[in-house]
């Protein structure tokens, strides 16, 4: 039967219809679902490992004890693994090894829009790109099959576009499977596995070796398969295409010749010339960078358009490939398709907010309205927001875990402000104890405010080492980030409440006179989304008492609207507050000075 | 025989809009076609925009729509219609829903929700139609507000040359058992809305 899956969907199917029986990721928007999908699966072993380097050196064990393995994360997470990832490719792999890149062009919900694909040539192993649902589930089976042949990590590329669509997947409902236990484990065959320099230097010409052979499976077994694709039309017009660029080559040249690289790496040169000796115009139309562009044209093959008339930033999208073809005289522009009249509307616009009830809104309001000088370092995470209006109350924003560390390093570097770097619960066990333990070692006189709000909420609320609950359900004990920061050596540790505007102000106030080593500060609210928030008596605003100052309006929050009454002293709005969105937080009513706003009495 | 469409689902972050759409690709496989269906939902949780394309056709494509080439805007939110009005294409349909939902923008006093008035005309001048249903209250009417998604959807069913027990049917496979009956309701009242 026909199903409708995503991507994320897809590439769970196939694992399990491909025999992973261990998997592990950690949380990252768009790769996020996979693992949770995986984890319902029969006969699986699915977890969150604490960071992705984490998750990628589980999978790496699991695949030299035998088992058929995947590892998922993000782009940017690929960064954190890379460490193993590039020795991997040395070592070889036993059991299939397949790491999930979810790429995000278009950076809809991450820092960058890296191309993950020069990973695979950097690192010398192959490369998968899906361009739909069905495919992301048919290939992971394949991948598998090529990791063991030719005993090599492979790339699963994906990208937003891909993870969070849904296309029709020929589907089987997935009957019973035990968990099997690995074979005995042996030690002479696995010498590869200890990467020493001898070893290293040993198994780099074999791993040269093994990109050549899997390039000739890419010229052979990979179009037998269907992995890649030739769709013969007008020969006119070729085009070389991968992943969900296909999909917007296909609709835009309807007629032409297509060669659909379903590896992206290594090429299959002689099938590339051999498609390009029969087409008139060869064009390449790839998402981000010219990936399979530069490696054509450095094996001479005459490339007649790609990211001279096709966007090199951002996600490709149907409109703009229809431009670049029609400015390049590919297509004829016989339908005017943009449609942009001048609307006399101006349409306000809809940025995200903290939630009504966030934990983090006292916290960022305490410290956009701190009168002190303060350098703010912050992190990934719903936090993240408290760069954005009405708090404006970040300074420096890269990656995850480096809030400590860029602290640190302004500080010592003679930075003159206070510092209070921002982290979040599931960031701190990610990226944010190794930074802790060198601004301790170093005697860093920084604040570090962890957000404890119990959950990796960004993703949409995965557990990690500080709930004790596991991706499948099982109840460990929680690791407490208290007991954690004494134990690396911190001696200022206060904890704090994290709707408590005072005890918040206060309590940055007594952290930023420390000054031995970094003084860490825990704020405890759990996220909305959480069992553990409990919505309370509502609020409302008494408009007989409202002076309409606006002070409630810089909590920032979507429950706080302007009413329709004004204050005739200064004809400002009054404030008013939704009754289904409130929480009953108080935030707002700590915050007013006229104590216009109470509980809504009974 | 309806053989090719284009909708674009919009709203705001936790108004049901990506399980309505989920529905709407699901009718198209049930009417016998190829369909697809693609979100983009990073901040939606957050009180962001959500917006969600489907496609029916007997070989879909890209996942995403065109500018200039949707058939049917089901816009949940009222100024999100507005926002998204260049992806109709000339002549198409749009079903908005008529409630209002605050931009932190326009609640911190920084920006001017439109009137109701000159959203609306701004639709028309683009489609051929707009149909504005005051889907909050008749959830209301049907007795829980979380139908909103049915009733726009039942909305759709009724303008398009589509069977509406189609529609219902995929909607009915969606919701808990539980909650059946209050759905019916609300896809009679969203049929019912829709008519002219």
């Amino acid at each position: 039967m026909k199903r409708l899956l995503s991507g994320n969907e897809a590439f769970a199917l196939g694992a399990w219809e491909a025999g992973v029986q261990y998997a592990v990721a950690y949380p990252g928007t768009p790769s996020t679902e996979i693992l949770e999908n995986l984890a319902r699966y029969p006969g699986v072993k699915a977890e969150w490992a604490s960071n992705e380097k984490v998750a990628l050196d589980n999978a790496i064990g699991a695949s030299f004890g035998g088992a058929r393995t995947i590892a998922a994360m993000k782009h940017v997470g690929v960064n954190v693994a890379a460490d193993s990832l590039m020795s991997v490719s040395y070592t070889g792999v036993k059991g299939g090894l397949v790491l999930v890149s979810a790429d995000d062009p278009g950076t809809f919900s991450s820092q960058n829009e890296q191309d993950n694909r020069q990973y695979a040539r950097f690192g010398k192993f192959p490369c998968f790109d899906p361009a739909d649902s069905e495919e992301a589930r048919r290939f992971m089976g394949v991948a598998l099959d090529v990791s063991e042949q030719f005993q090599t990590l492979v790339l699963m590329r994906s990208t937003t576009r891909l993870s969070h669509s849904k296309s029709a997947v020929e589907a089987t409902t997935p009957g019973a499977r035990e968990f099997q236990p690995l074979p005995p484990f042996t030690r002479e065959a696995e010498i590869t596995r200890v990467i020493l320099p001898a070893i290293a230097r040993m198994r780099h010409p074999v791993i040269e070796q093994r990109l050549v052979e899997v390039a000739q499976w890419s010229e052979t077994t990979a179009f037998a398969q269907g992995v890649n694709r030739t769709d013969w039309g007008d020969k006119a017009l070729g085009i070389i295409t991968t992943g969900i660029a296909y999909q917007y080559a296909r609709e835009v040249f309807p007629t032409a010749s297509i060669l659909k690289l379903g590896m992206s790496y290594p090429l299959p040169l002689q099938a590339i010339r051999d498609f390009a000796a029969q087409v008139e115009t060869l064009i390449v139309l790839e998402e981000l960078d010219p990936f399979i562009e530069e490696q054509l044209k450095a094996a001479s093959i005459a490339v007649a358009h790609g990211k001279d008339i096709f966007p090199l930033c951002g996600e490709l999208t149907l409109a703009q490939v229809r431009q670049g073809a029609v400015k390049a005289g590919l297509i004829e522009d016989n339908e005017l398709r943009m449609t942009h009249d001048e609307s006399p509307l101006t349409v306000p616009a809809r940025p995200p907010a903290l939630c009504p009830g966030c934990p983090h809104r006292a916290f960022f309001y305490t410290l956009s309205r701190t009168k002190r000088k303060v350098v703010l370092p912050g992190d990934i995470g719903c936090y993240s927001m408290g760069a954005l209006p009405p708090f404006a109350a970040m300074d420096m924003l890269i990656s995850m875990g480096a809030s400590i560390g860029m602290g640190h390093g302004f500080k010592q570097a003679g930075g003159q402000e206070g510092v209070v770097a921002v982290i979040g619960d599931s960031t701190f066990f990610h990226a944010g104890m190794a930074p802790l333990a060198s601004a301790v070692y170093n005697k860093a006189n920084i604040v570090i405010a962890v957000l404890d709000n119990r959950i990796t909420a960004m993703t949409g609320q995965q557990h990690h080492p500080g709930t004790g609950t596991t991706l499948q359900g099982a109840e460990n004990k929680p690791i407490d980030i208290a007991e954690v920061v004494r134990a690396l050596g911190v001696t200022y540790v206060d904890e704090v409440e994290a709707w408590n505007v005072n005890a918040l102000n206060q309590a940055l106030r007594a952290a930023l006179k420390h000054e031995d080593g970094p003084a860490v500060l825990i704020v405890r609210g759990a996220c909305v989304f959480t069992p553990h928030f409990h919505v309370q008596t509502r609020m409302q605003v008494d408009l007989e008492k409202c002076v309409a100052c606006g002070s409630c309006f810089r909590v920032g929050c979507p429950a706080i609207l302007k009413s329709e009454e004004i204050y005739p002293t200064n004809h400002k709005p009054k404030s008013s507050i939704d009754p289904l969105l409130c929480t009953g937080c108080t935030v707002c009513m700590q915050v007013c000075p006229t104590q216009a706003i109470a509980p809504i009495s009974e | 025989m309806i053989n090719h469409m284009n909708f674009l689902f919009v709203g705001v972050g936790g108004q049901g809009v990506l399980t309505a759409s989920d529905i709407a690709a699901q009718v198209g496989l049930d009417l016998g076609l190829d369909a697809k269906k693609s979100e983009v939902h990073g901040f939606a949780q957050r009180g962001g925009v959500v917006e969600s394309h489907v496609r029916w056709a007997p070989r879909v494509g890209s996942p995403t729509c065109e500018e200039g080439t949707v058939d049917v805007l089901l816009s949940f939110e009222l100024l999100e219609a507005a926002r998204w009005i260049d992806f109709l294409k000339p002549g198409g349909i749009v079903i908005v829903n008529r409630q209002k939902i605050m931009p932190m923008s326009v609640s911190v006093g920084n920006a001017v929700y439109p009137t109701e008035d000159a959203i609306l005309t701004a639709l028309r001048q683009k489609a051929s139609q707009v149909v504005a249903v005051d889907a909050l209250p008749l959830a209301e009417q049907a007795g829980n507000l979380r139908t909103v998604n049915t009733i726009m959807l039942a909305a759709l069913a009724t303008l398009l040359e589509t069977d509406p027990a189609v529609w219902e049917t995929a909607i009915l496979r969606r919701v808990p058992p539980q909650y059946a009956d209050v759905n019916k309701v609300a896809f009679r009242l969203g049929q019912q809305a829709a008519q002219p």
